[in-house]
């Protein structure tokens, strides 16, 4: 097979050269990563034998254009939509900015608990003569002496309501993911010192001193961060929350190496490519696209199953720690949410479950959901202040 | 020499490997385009055998690089040998030669060990490079991969730049245990294996076990595919149905509803975890076979 020859059939049209450009453009809208490199490729593939029939320009294409199983599934679908134009019925567009009608996203939920106006939190300038003001308003707001930062770490979500709070809320556990961060990667650059010698850098070294290796260099086994993935529950008793969980789970994607997101509420939806956005607001509309009916009931256990079986294997090493967001009230059965508990509790290192309902007074875990699954959780904390949220900082720092 | 898809499907028949409706398309790709070819697909569906077969097919050398967590450039593409060197440089020390030519005689060809990447580079005739489960390497070796696959050059500090002598068939294949970034994915040709349909994976019978008859090949391949179907935490690839037709062969096997107790004893060849045995009872085999003709 060494060199295929090239046989040029006629050489490929202004218009047919019109319509790549158009099918590489109409990719590029479903989400297909497509470079120029690609394209001068295909352009190759059209002028090539491999053109005489639809079929084998469809296969061709299809192996130079998809990057992964998601593509390789519907793009015989674009294809066909395209080239032999028939009908497409789902819709395919991932990035749109346009928005039905009746759709509940996060960005509204979001914007939902800021009483005043449609402001992002993220998109807010903030203005330093009102934040006093605005923090004091809050209804367990201390006015002497504390600073602003502890006196909203003392709030409860819920009772947060103006955006510029929100914001600062969203700030704190931005850069609380943050810390840990920091925290992880120090510990990797102490243990650097290690027991074994580095060959490579020692004789290097050694040259300058005619061969007699006087500095030793040493290395040890490298230190990763952990990896975090979080599943968020979305559903309709967690609404209060949401709108900051999700904010506080935007600052770990962006801070994290390595980390990933899902948000569940009768269905589970994978949605770190869209919290991958650095821009707040953005990767919240996006989200919101992604993750229609939030708000809606909730059923941990058929989430936690799909997310066994589908995003497990690929998301789930044995250096990762699972975090749910969740207030444990489920309306599948509790043995089935015992049941997958147990299958991710086999998979990954450690489990943290927080629950924002901790914090209230008298709260005990006596819902079936809840009972069923605290045998498979390592740490279950609350979170319904920043204050919980930071103190877990130590435990992750741990694994 | 020109290949068609058909003719390259039969020739891959021929060194026995069976080939799925379009990765023949790919192959020619592969060399049409001088791209890499990343393969993905659930363990056991063949991908590493993809590239055995190429390099069969083609009369030339495998070359392979298995990855893993913590590989690096030293295991991937080249290392000093340092015993040697340091023996060198020993040897040299009454001979009152300055540093530098000292440097320039230990940092040279004599003392460098190719590993996979650079050795496949620096072949007389194109070998077939395969890098085996990708996935499982980290970010960092990744960047490097980019690097060699775009270029098809090295860089060594010491001794300069290592141009390719040849361009090397590339095969790369991943199981997904984590998400490839999109530069990787975008620089290759993509080809996602899947179970082969029960008439391929009976032909695939028939071209690994000899002495396998082909209608009992038929009933092992479609009695594989109901029984794939089942909640199963790990689903059984090509290479176990191999491992199965050989042993009910073995067993004396000839029609698989005469002998039931045999197939539910090798199951053992299938079913390889405690929960999976459990699941597929006496029972269940039992109407799984009852499904098959």
């Amino acid at each position: 097979m060494s060199a295929l020859i090239l046989e040029t059939r006629e050489d490929v049209g202004a218009a047919l050269r019109m319509r790549l450009a158009g099918f590489v453009h109409s990719l590029r809208n479903s989400g297909f990563k497509v470079g120029l490199a690609e394209t001068r490729d295909a352009l190759t593939l059209m002028r090539s034998q491999l053109s005489a029939r639809p079929g084998l320009l469809k296969g061709a294409f299809r192996s130079l254009f998809c990057g992964r199983l998601s593509d390789w599934q519907r793009f015989d679908e674009l294809f066909d939509a395209y080239w032999l134009e028939k009908g497409l019925k789902t819709g395919v567009k991932v990035s749109g900015t346009s928005q039905k009608k009746g759709m509940k996203t996060i960005r509204e939920l979001v914007d939902a608990q800021g009483s005043r106006q449609e402001t992002i939190a993220g998109d807010v300038e903030r203005q330093p003569g009102e934040e006093d003001e605005d923090s004091n308003e809050s209804p367990s707001g201390r006015r002497e002496g504390a600073s602003i930062a502890e006196n909203l770490g003392q709030v409860d979500f819920r009772n947060i309501h103006d955006p510029d709070a929100i914001e600062k809320a969203h700030d704190l556990a931005e850069r609380l993911a943050r810390s840990m961060r920091v925290r992880l990667t120090r510990r990797d650059r102490q243990k650097r010192k290690g027991p074994r010698l580095d060959l490579r850098k020692t004789i290097r070294h050694s040259i300058s001193h005619g061969g007699t290796p006087i500095e030793l260099i040493r290395k040890g086994p490298r230190q990763r961060q952990l990896r975090l993935v979080v599943l968020l529950d979305a559903s309709g008793s967690m609404n209060n929350y949401t709108g900051v969980f999700t904010r506080f789970v935007h600052g770990i994607l962006d801070n994290f190496r390595e980390a990933e997101a899902f948000l569940f509420h009768t269905r589970l939806v994978h949605v770190s490519s869209a919290l991958s956005e650095r821009d707040a607001g953005r990767a919240l509309d996006r989200m919101g696209l992604m993750a229609q009916g939030v708000g809606g009931g909730t059923k941990i256990g058929e989430a936690l199953a799909d997310f066994n079986r589908s995003h497990a294997a690929r998301v789930i090493h044995s250096r990762t720690c699972v975090m749910i967001l969740s207030d444990g009230y489920d309306t599948g059965t509790p043995d089935q949410l015992g049941a997958e508990m147990a299958t991710l509790r086999r998979r990954c290192k450690r489990i943290v479950w927080l629950n924002p309902l901790i914090g209230w007074e008298g709260y005990a875990p006596t819902a079936g959901g809840m009972q069923a699954a605290l045998p498979h959780v390592d740490l279950f904390a609350p979170a319904h202040n920043l204050d919980s949220l930071a103190a877990l900082e130590p435990y992750l720092a741990k694994l | 020499m020109s290949k068609n898809k058909q003719q390259l499907a039969k020739a891959l028949a021929a060194t026995g490997y069976v080939a799925d409706e379009g990765l023949a398309t790919a192959l020619i790709l592969t060399d049409m385009l001088s791209r890499p070819l990343l393969l993905e697909g659930e363990a056991g569906v063949g991908k590493t055998e993809v590239a055995k077969a190429l390099a069969k097919l083609e009369e030339t050398n495998l070359i392979r690089l298995q990855c893993y967590e913590g590989l690096d450039r030293s295991d991937a593409i080249y290392e000093w040998n340092y015993q040697r060197q340091l023996l060198a440089i020993k040897a040299r020390e009454g001979s009152g030669e300055n540093a530098d030519k000292v440097e320039e005689a230990v940092f040279s060809e004599k003392y460098l060990l190719e590993r996979p990447l650079l050795a496949a580079i620096r072949q007389e005739n194109p070998p077939v490079l395969l890098i085996d489960e990708v996935d499982r390497a980290d970010e960092e070796f990744e960047a490097f991969l980019l690097e060699i696959l775009s270029d098809y050059q090295v860089s060594i500090p010491e001794l300069g730049t290592v141009e390719a002598t040849s361009i090397p068939r590339v095969v790369l294949t991943s199981n997904g245990t984590r998400e490839l970034s999109d530069a990787l994915r975008r620089r290759c040709l993509y080809h996602y294996v899947d179970y082969p349909s029960p008439d391929r994976e009976a032909r695939i019978l028939l071209a690994r076990v000899e002495g396998l008859d082909a209608a009992l090949a038929l009933q092992i391949a479609e009695l594989m595919g109901k029984l794939r179907k089942e909640d199963l935490a790990k689903v059984p690839g090509v290479a176990e149905t191999i491992d199965w037709a050989a042993a009910l062969l073995g067993l004396g096997a000839k029609n698989l509803h005469e002998s039931r107790e045999l197939v539910f004893d090798s199951l053992v060849c299938v079913l390889k975890t405690r929960e999976d045995q459990s699941r597929v009872s006496r029972e269940v085999a039992d109407r799984l076979l009852g499904k098959v003709a």
